[in-house]
This record gives C-alpha cells, structure tokens and sequence, in this order.
C-alpha cells in the first residue's frame, strides 16, 4: 500500500510568529520551522500502519520554498520511507486553491492508495485543503478523523466532535485528515535522524508533474488590505478592598464573562 | 580522532541534540516533580527512553547503539544534566562502564552476548566497585574470586551499586589471589539472577530520588571462565579504567547541565519575584549572583568540552577528566546554593526545582571518585609527568 502524508511547514506553533506586512504572507524566517504539529499526527499512523504491515510505503509530500528540505527531512527521520519536495517559484505566495491544484498534480505524478493529511495547519487555519484535493482527485475523504481503522480495501474512522461521533468509512484510493485528537507522533529516534539522510528524496518542479503549468501557476484570491494586530491595551486593575467583589463582578458582567 | 563510517557526522548530531533538548523539555521536564515524589522512573517514559536510543548512544553502530564520539557523548550529557539526574542515571551505566569495557574490551562472546540487550535497554547493566571499605580506592576491595573447576566463585559485598534493583547485570570488581600470594583487581561479568546474588532493599538517599542504589551481595556466586572481563588476566582493570575517566568527563558535563538549569531557573525567578515594586532582578546583589553563576556555566562548559577533545585524540586521558570532574562538580554546588539564596524562602520549598538541585547535585562531589580523588590523580599525575622530563 502507498500512503502519501501531505506534510506542511509551519513556524513554531510555541514561537511567536508574524506576518509580513509586505507581503501578507507568514513571515518564515523569524521563527523556527517545523512540521506542523497536527500533521506529525497524521504521519504517526501512516507509520505505525507502515510497522506493522509489511509492504506499505509512506511518503512525505511537501509543497514549500527549498528551505523546507529540513523540515521534510525530519518526517523521514521520524520514519517515512522517502520524501517529495515540490518547489518552484511560481508558487510564491500561493493560495489555498493553487496549493491544492498542485498538490492534486504531485499525487497523481506519485500514485497513492490513501492520502493523510492534518485536518488544518496551524499558522493559516484555513482547513480547506485535504477537501478541495479530494474534490480535485474526485476521491472520497473522511475529514478530522480522532481515529483510524485501515486495511487493504478501506479506511475507516471516528470523526469526534464535541456534541456527536460520526463512524466513516470510504473504499479506497480516498483522502483522510487526522484532527488534534489523534494520537499523539512519536520523537524521531537517533538512529532514525541517521537513517534520514540515506533515504530517497525528490525535489520537483510543476513543471515535472506533467499537468499544463498555465492552470496551476497564479492564486485565486487576492489581498487587498493587511495590518498588523493592534498592540494589547493595558488591562483592568481591581484594587482589593471593600468594593472589589463588586467591581471584579461587574468587569466580568460587562465582558460577557459570567 | 578516529572517524570512521560508523562516526556520527555533525551534521546528525546537531539533529540528535535537537531531539534530545525538544524530548527532555517536552517529556521529561513535566514529569520531574512525579519522578521525584514518585521516586520512581514511570514506565512510559523510560519506553520513551529507550525508543529514542538512549540506552546505547555510546555503544557503537556495529551493535546497535548510536557510537557518538567523546565530545558529542559530552555534549549529550550536559543537555541529559537539565533535568532531574535520576532520568540519565536510568541508562548512565549502559553507555558508561558496562558498556565501554565490554564492547571495548571484552571478547567476541562477551561483545554477543551482552552488548544489543545493553544498547537497546533490553538488558540494564550496574557497576560493582564500590565497598563499605573501598570506595575510590579499589585497592583495599574485600570482594574475591576464587578459581574453580568450571570458573570463578566470587564472594563479597557491594555497597551504594547504582541501578542494582532493577540491573540484569552486574560488571563485578573482584581480588584475584595467585599460587605465589599476588592479588590483582579482576572485573566479571555477572548475570543478576545467578544463584547466590541477593539484593538489598534500595537506599533512602538525600537526593535524587528514581535513582535506586542498593547493596548487593555475592554468596559463592559461580560463574564461568567466560565470565572474566576481556578473557585474560589483567585486561578488564584497565579497562575499567580506561572508562572511569571518560565517566568523570561525563559527570562533569551532567554538573554543567545542572548548572545551567539552575541559573535559567535563577533568572526565570529573580525576572518575576518583587520586593517592594521593583523585580529582585534589578537589585545589583541579586544581578551579581547571577553573574557568578553564568561565569561558572560558561567555564565549566569549555573545559568539559576541551576535556572530551584531549580525551578523544588521547592528547589526556588521565589529568583533563580528573580537572573537569573536580572544577565542574564543585562549580555545580555553588551555583545551586546561589540558586537556593536568589530564590530566598522559595528555594527551600520542594515546589521549586532549584531545592532539588541543590540535594541533587551533592552527590556529583561524591561518586566516580571523590573531589579529594581526583586532586589526588591530578596532583600525583603532574609530578609523574615533571619527574619523567627531567
């Protein structure tokens, strides 16, 4: 079995992390990459299935700039068996509707029984991704799985909210995302750390996904306007004494708190 | 330095330390009161341990540990030294002494039997040297082994033996006698299950509680001829060490690691604290405590690490450690005590880790050879060097 892993970078979730007030983009350089935390999850089943049937392949799939190749580099050590890079300049700055369109293009390029995917990232939260993929592949997806069920023919899991739990199941080749109720990743051992640098990794253009570039090389939405977050005001003062009961209960009251 | 295909390269160690500061800030750190309380290491963690390669990261590749080198092993250590001591002293003696004499020293059935259980955690080793009557000093060691028809039977009894409750193996060091009455130190391999090996209950000790001492005791344990570290007569006390002195280099970088954990938790503390309206952080006093401790971090930092390169190139195998080990552990003693003094009431309430640290760290004075020890092997050492270049 061939199970593709979407994989994201993203700065640290425990940094603090910015936009560019040029670009509107998420300024990468000022904090540390990592995989994003959610889809660490994702890849921990897709190795743990990996362990324990012989035969599966895990693939890491990026799209990203090449300073990405660390991070990716790191699903590799963490286990997966070999790495897919896509980078081009093209894709500066793309959107969420181009990002899919080529994501789409690298697993067809790469072939796949089941895609895993984290259900959103945690710098752009936009969460549209693992579906507009599946639409594009016209495959069936099985959104923000807590758990997992897998075998030859079928994927099959929980989908856990607060009021309800969905049972899902969908015939494979089909799409799934893991939410941050999934099992927790597992650390990159040493010996995996070594072993990662040993492992395949392919470093692709658009060009060499064998789609027509024209449709997959300009974002749809377009930012009009960015600002920076306005900083913290000072917040409110309650001075203990013979009133303060009722002014603590009064701020909570006017904010909505009790 | 002898870099070979089976050498980390720098570039994985830069990853391996990465991992190793991430696991212990995110898995460790937050399970160091209930390790404590506990006195006990939770199972799932030292799972976790084990997964990550601890077990064996100084053990080489070819039996399937990780073989940093000196250097990366110190540098290792002083990240490991961040935490509560208790979680590195779960595989200390694997990397450490077992370890280094059997895959260094050890013979090829020796090297198959005992080293993938002992790099992979399968297997936990402990080091038996320490007497009632012989500590640093190995030479008034009251533990025998006596030549029989299939072997050794060894006698005697060994105190404050680090990991012994939960050990498979115990690297045993014993007096050998000959026909002609000449007595020389052997070191034995000794499986913890061999009939006549009993354990005692595990010692109540000042500090770092999940780290388990006990005595252990030999009652003519017999073992066979394969038993003798290295096969031959001489081979597994030099040996012995040999690794003693790189465990100094290794201490030494745990006092570091200490050290620096009690000045973040220092400047953490002394940024929040008041005294009036202002953070004690701005009282120069306060600022001048943490100034000596940065200095001590900063020096012991260096010299463990200059250390390690003398070590590694065999440049200095013998002062360098001895140096680190006394400067490190007693540099670690006074910047927890200042640690303890810029915390004020705080740092003697058990809610705050620099408490710990400051019993934990005591005992780096004491083991792998006393700080009255190594100025002895530093001291004695120089003269030898002075007196053969005259």
């Amino acid at each position: 079995m061939k199970i593709v892993v979407l994989v994201k970078e993203v700065p640290d979730t425990w940094g603090e992390r910015l936009l560019d007030l040029e670009t509107g983009l998420a300024d990468r350089v000022s904090s540390e990459r990592v995989i994003d935390e959610i889809v660490e999850r994702g890849l921990e089943f897709a190795i743990s299935f990996a362990e324990q049937n012989d035969g599966t392949e895990v693939i890491a799939l990026s799209m990203a700039s090449e300073e990405a190749t660390g991070t990716l580099r790191k699903a590799l050590a963490m286990g997966a068996d070999r790495g897919v890079l896509i980078v081009d300049e093209a894709l500066h700055g793309a959107d969420i509707t181009l990002t899919a369109q080529v994501l789409a293009a690298a697993l067809e390029h790469i072939g796949f029984d089941l895609i895993v995917s984290g259900d959103q990232s945690t710098d752009g939260a936009g969460g549209v991704v693992p579906s507009a993929v599946a639409e594009l592949l016209d495959i069936p997806q099985l959104p923000r799985l807590a758990t997992v069920d897998l075998n030859e023919k079928e994927v099959t899991g929980a989908h856990v909210t607060d009021r309800i739990t969905l049972s899902l199941s969908a015939p494979l080749p089909a799409m799934m995302s893991v939410s941050e109720r999934f099992a927790e990743p597992r650390f990159p051992n040493f010996k995996g750390i070594m072993a990662a640098k040993k492992k395949p990794f392919e470093v692709l253009g658009i060009a060499e996904l064998g789609k027509d570039i024209s449709v997959l090389d300009r974002p749809r939405s377009i930012m009009t306007e960015i600002a920076g977050k306005p900083p913290r005001e000072s917040g409110v003062k309650v001075i203990a004494d013979e009133n303060s009961g009722r002014d603590l209960a009064e701020f909570l009251k006017k904010n909505q708190l009790i | 330095m002898n870099m070979s295909e089976n050498s980390v390269s720098q570039e994985d160690f830069v990853e391996i330390l990465g991992g190793l500061r991430q696991f212990i800030r995110e898995k460790v750190m937050p399970l160091e009161r209930e390790i404590a309380e506990g006195d006990a290491i939770p199972e799932s963690l030292r799972s976790q341990a084990k997964d990550l390669g601890l077990f064996g990261y100084a053990i080489g590749q070819e039996w399937g540990g990780i073989g940093l080198d000196p250097v990366q092993e110190a540098e290792l250590a002083i990240e490991l030294g961040y935490t509560s001591l208790a979680f590195r002293s779960m595989f200390g003696t694997n990397n450490g002494i077992a370890g280094q004499v059997i895959s260094g020293f050890g013979t090829d059935s020796q090297k198959e039997t005992w080293l993938e259980g002992i790099a992979s955690g399968d297997i936990v080793a402990s080091f038996a040297l320490t007497e009632t009557g012989a500590g640093s000093n190995p030479s008034s060691m009251r533990t025998k082994a006596v030549t029989t028809k299939s072997g050794w039977s060894i006698s005697g009894e060994k105190r404050y033996i680090t990991n012994a409750p939960s050990a498979d193996v115990f690297i045993t060091f014993a007096k050998v006698t000959d026909d002609a009455g000449k007595s020389a130190v052997e070191v034995f391999i000794v499986p913890s299950n061999s009939p006549g090996v009993t354990v005692g209950p595990h010692d109540k000790k000042m500090g770092q509680a999940g780290a388990w001492t006990a005595d252990v005791h030999f009652d003519e344990v017999a073992v066979t001829e394969d038993a003798l570290v290295g096969g031959k007569s001489g081979v597994g006390y030099r040996a012995a060490m040999t690794s003693l002195a790189k465990g100094r280099i290794t201490i030494a970088a745990l006092a570091v690691g200490q050290a620096q954990r009690a000045l973040d938790e220092s400047l953490s503390y002394a940024a929040i604290a008041k005294q009036g309206d202002d953070i004690i952080g701005n009282f120069q006093l306060v600022q001048a405590m943490l100034a000596d401790q940065q200095v001590g971090v900063s020096s012991g930092r260096s010299l463990v690490l200059d250390a390690a390169r003398n070590y590694a190139s065999g440049a200095d195998t013998r002062i360098g450690p001895s140096v680190a080990k006394l400067y490190c552990t007693e540099m670690v003693g006074r910047v927890a005590d200042l640690a303890v003094q810029i915390h004020g009431g705080a740092g003697y309430i058990r809610d705050y880790f620099v408490e710990q640290i400051y019993r934990d760290v005591r005992l780096l004075r004491l083991y792998e050879g006393t700080s009255e020890i190594q100025r002895l092997i530093i001291g004695s050492n120089l003269v030898k060097q002075e007196l053969a270049s005259n």
